[in-house]
C-alpha cells in the first residue's frame, strides 16, 4: 500500500510542486509554515481542488491524472479527512456525524449507526453519541473527528493540523491516543502541520515544505540534526549558516570565518547548538578558535533556559542560564564576547 | 449605562418621538376606528371572507413559487462566477425598490396578451395570465421573491464550505451535501424569508391591481378589498386593515431575531 503523488498546482501567484511517496508502514507529516502548500496538498489529494499538472496514485488506483483527464470527485476516493478543527455538523448529533459517512458511502441507517457507534466506543467516547459538537471539548471533538473519518474504512487517512485547535493541556493527552489510533490504521497516513514537535512526535518520516517546494526530507532526527534551511533550523532552535568549506575553516558567504576542524570542501552547512555559544564581557582567553565581538539584539526567556540573540559579524542565539544571564548583566545593547570551540561545530554538505 | 443615558440631550428625545409618532399614531388611529366597529359582524360579510381567503391562497402560492424558483436562483448568484452575475442580481432586487404600479405596468408588457412572451403564451396554449388568479399570483410572486431570494442568497454566502468539503470527503455526492448539510445550516435564514416573502405578497397592492385586476373572488386580494371597501363599506375596510396590520407585526415581531440576523 503507498501513496505516490506528483502534485502541481498554480493559484494565482501561488505554485505547489511535491513529488511524495508514502508507504503504508510509515506516518509521514508534512511539516512547513503558514502559507507553503500544506493545505492546499492536503486539500488537492481529497479531491477537493484540482491539480493544474501532475498525477496521484493510491496502491493500483489512479485518484487523479492530468495528462489523461482523470479526475475522481471527493467523495469517489477512498481516504477519510480529520480536518483542521474538526468541521464536525453543527446541526448533528455526535453519532450522526459519524454514521454520515458510511451512510454516504452506501450502508443503510441501521448498519451506519451500528458502525459508528462502534468507532465512537474505540476512540473512548462512547457516551457522548447524543450530544451536539458544541458541547465538546476539544479533545473529545478531535476524535469524534478522527473517528467519523475512519468509519469510512478509508485505505488512505489525511491530516490537517491535528492538534492545534487544542489547548496545551488536552494536546498530550490526545496526541497519545491520536498516536495510537494512527498505529493502529492499515492503510497511507499523511498529516500536515505547522508544529515541529506535533511532526515529531507523529511521524516517523518528516518532509519539510517551503514556498511550495519540499525543502528536506527525513527522519525526526535527521530533520533536527542537520536542518537543511533556516526555517526548520530556528524550529529547531539551532543556528544554522551556509558556506564554502576549505580544510579546517567554512567561509561564510558574508566573508566571515568559522574554524571548523575537518569542515571538507565545497558547500556546506555549519550548524551550531546554542548551548555551545559562550558569551563573555571581556575577550575570552584560552582555547576557544572562534572568538568576535557582538551585541545583545534581543533576550527570551523559555524557561529555565535564556535565548540571546548576538548581533555581529556572525549573527548567532545563545542558550545560558538565567543565572549567567544575571551575572553578566546582559541586556539588549551590551558589548559581549562570543566564543564558541570549533568542535561544537558541525559542518555537511549542502 | 445610567450615567451615560442621563447624557441624552432632550432634543435627541424630542425629535426622536416625533419619528415614533409617525409609525404608532396610524397604528392608534386604526385601533380606535376598530374599536368602535363591529367586527365579527364585518369579518362575516361573504365579500370579506372571499377576499381574505384568496389573499391566504395567493400568498402561500407566491411564496411557494418564491421557494422553487428563487432557492435555485440564490444559490447560482450566491455560489457560480459568470458575466453578468452583478446585472442578474440587480435585476432580482429591482421589485424591492420600484413602485408595485411600475411592475404591474412591466408584468403586463411582458405577460400580457400583446405581451412579449404573453402573445405566445396565448397564441400555442391559450393561456392568460392578466386578470386572472394565476396572475395575481405572478404579481404577488414578481414583488415578494426578491425578500426570499436576498435572505437565501446571504445564507449561501455565510455557510461555512469547509463543512460542505468534509461531507464530500465523507462520501457524500452534491445534491447529498445541498440536502444533509447545506440546507439544514441555512434552515433558520430560509424559514426568515419564506415568511418576509409571504408578508410581503399578503400586503401586494399596485402590482397586482395593475396586472390582475380587482376582481371579486379571483383577483381581488384583502389590500384590494381594502381600498375598495373605504368607499362601499367601511367597516369592512377598517376590519381587514386591522387584520393585516396584525398579521405583519405579528411577523415582525416574532421573527424579529432572525430577520435582524439574516438582513
Amino acid at each position: 500500500m503507498s501513496l505516490v503523488a506528483d502534485v502541481h498546482v498554480r493559484r494565482g501567484a501561488f505554485d505547489l510542486r511535491l513529488d511524495l511517496r508514502v508507504d503504508a508502514g510509515e506516518v509521514v507529516a508534512v511539516l512547513g509554515p503558514n502559507g507553503a502548500g500544506k493545505s492546499t496538498l492536503l486539500h488537492t489529494l481529497a479531491g477537493l481542488i484540482p491539480l493544474s499538472e501532475g498525477k496521484v496514485t493510491l496502491d493500483d488506483q489512479v485518484l487523479e491524472d492530468s495528462a489523461s483527464g482523470l479526475y475522481l470527485a471527493p467523495e469517489e476516493r477512498p481516504l477519510g479527512v480529520v480536518f483542521q478543527d474538526y468541521l464536525l455538523f453543527p446541526h448533528m448529533t455526535v453519532l450522526d456525524n459519524v454514521a454520515f459517512g458510511p451512510r454516504s458511502r452506501g450502508k443503510s441507517g441501521n448498519e451506519a449507526r451500528r458502525v459508528a457507534r462502534d468507532w465512537l466506543e474505540r476512540v473512548g467516547i462512547a457516551e457522548k453519541v447524543d450530544a451536539r459538537p458544541a458541547e465538546l471539548s476539544g479533545g473529545q471533538a478531535q476524535r469524534v473527528a478522527l473517528a467519523r473519518a475512519l468509519a469510512v474504512g478509508p485505505r488512505l487517512l489525511l491530516l490537517d493540523e491535528p492538534l492545534s485547535a487544542l489547548d496545551v493541556t488536552s494536546r498530550a493527552e490526545t496526541r497519545r491516543t491520536l498516536r495510537q489510533h494512527l498505529e493502529g490504521f492499515a492503510g497511507v497516513r499523511l498529516l500536515v502541520t505547522h508544529d515541529p514537535l506535533e511532526a515529531m512526535l507523529l511521524a516517523n518520516r518528516i518532509v519539510v515544505v517551503e514556498d511550495g517546494r519540499m525543502v528536506q526530507a527525513g527522519s525526526p532526527t535527521e530533520i533536527a540534526e542537520k536542518p537543511r534551511s533556516r526555517y526548520v533550523a530556528d524550529l529547531v532552535g539551532v543556528n544554522l549558516f551556509r558556506g564554502r568549506a576549505a580544510d579546517d575553516h567554512v567561509e561564510l558567504f558574508d566573508g566571515a570565518l568559522l574554524t571548523v576542524p575537518g569542515a571538507g570542501s565545497g558547500d556546506v552547512f555549519a550548524v551550531i547548538h546554542p548551548r555551545a555559544v559562550a558569551l563573555h564581557r571581556r575577550a575570552p582567553e584560552g582555547t576557544p578558535r572562534n572568538v568576535w565581538r557582538g551585541q545583545i539584539a534581543g533576550i527570551d526567556i523559555e524557561g529555565p533556559r535564556v535565548r540571546i540573540r548576538v548581533a555581529g559579524a556572525i549573527p548567532v542565539v545563545a542558550e545560558i542560564t538565567p543565572a549567567a544571564a544575571a551575572e553578566l548583566q546582559l541586556t539588549p545593547g551590551v558589548e559581549v564576547w562570543v566564543s564558541i570551540k570549533a568542535t561544537e561545530i558541525t559542518a555537511y554538505p549542502t | 449605562m445610567r450615567g451615560r443615558s442621563q447624557q441624552v440631550p432632550l432634543f435627541a428625545i424630542a425629535l426622536a418621538a416625533v419619528g415614533a409618532a409617525i409609525f404608532v399614531l396610524p397604528v392608534a388611529g386604526l385601533l380606535w376606528r376598530a374599536s368602535v366597529t363591529d367586527v365579527w359582524r364585518s369579518l362575516s360579510a361573504p365579500a370579506v371572507r372571499t377576499s381574505l381567503w384568496l389573499s391566504l391562497v395567493c400568498s402561500i402560492s407566491a411564496t411557494s413559487c418564491a421557494i422553487v424558483f428563487g432557492l435555485p436562483l440564490a444559490w447560482i448568484q450566491a455560489r457560480l462566477d459568470f458575466p453578468g452575475r452583478a446585472l442578474l442580481r440587480g435585476v432580482t432586487m429591482l421589485p424591492i425598490v420600484l413602485p408595485p404600479v411600475v411592475g404591474g405596468v412591466a408584468l403586463l408588457f411582458a405577460f400580457g396578451r400583446r405581451g412579449l412572451l404573453g402573445s405566445w403564451l396565448n397564441d400555442y396554449f391559450g393561456v392568460q395570465l392578466p386578470f386572472t388568479t394565476t396572475g395575481a399570483v405572478l404579481a404577488e410572486t414578481f414583488v415578494a421573491m426578491p425578500f426570499f431570494v436576498l435572505t437565501a442568497e446571504g445564507a449561501l454566502r455565510s455557510v461555512d464550505r469547509r463543512l460542505e468539503d468534509a461531507a464530500r470527503t465523507l462520501g457524500a455526492a452534491p445534491w447529498r451535501v445541498f440536502s444533509r448539510v447545506t440546507l439544514p445550516l441555512i434552515r433558520p435564514s430560509l424559514q426568515a424569508g419564506a415568511i418576509l416573502c409571504w408578508a410581503r405578497a399578503l400586503g401586494e397592492f399596485g402590482a397586482t391591481i395593475t396586472f390582475a385586476g380587482n376582481f371579486p373572488g379571483r383577483t381581488q386580494t384583502v389590500p384590494l378589498a381594502v381600498y375598495l371597501a373605504l368607499e362601499s363599506d367601511p367597516d369592512a375596510g377598517v376590519v381587514l386593515s386591522f387584520l393585516l396590520l396584525g398579521l405583519s407585526l405579528a411577523v415582525l415581531v416574532g421573527l424579529r431575531r432572525h430577520l435582524w440576523d439574516a438582513l
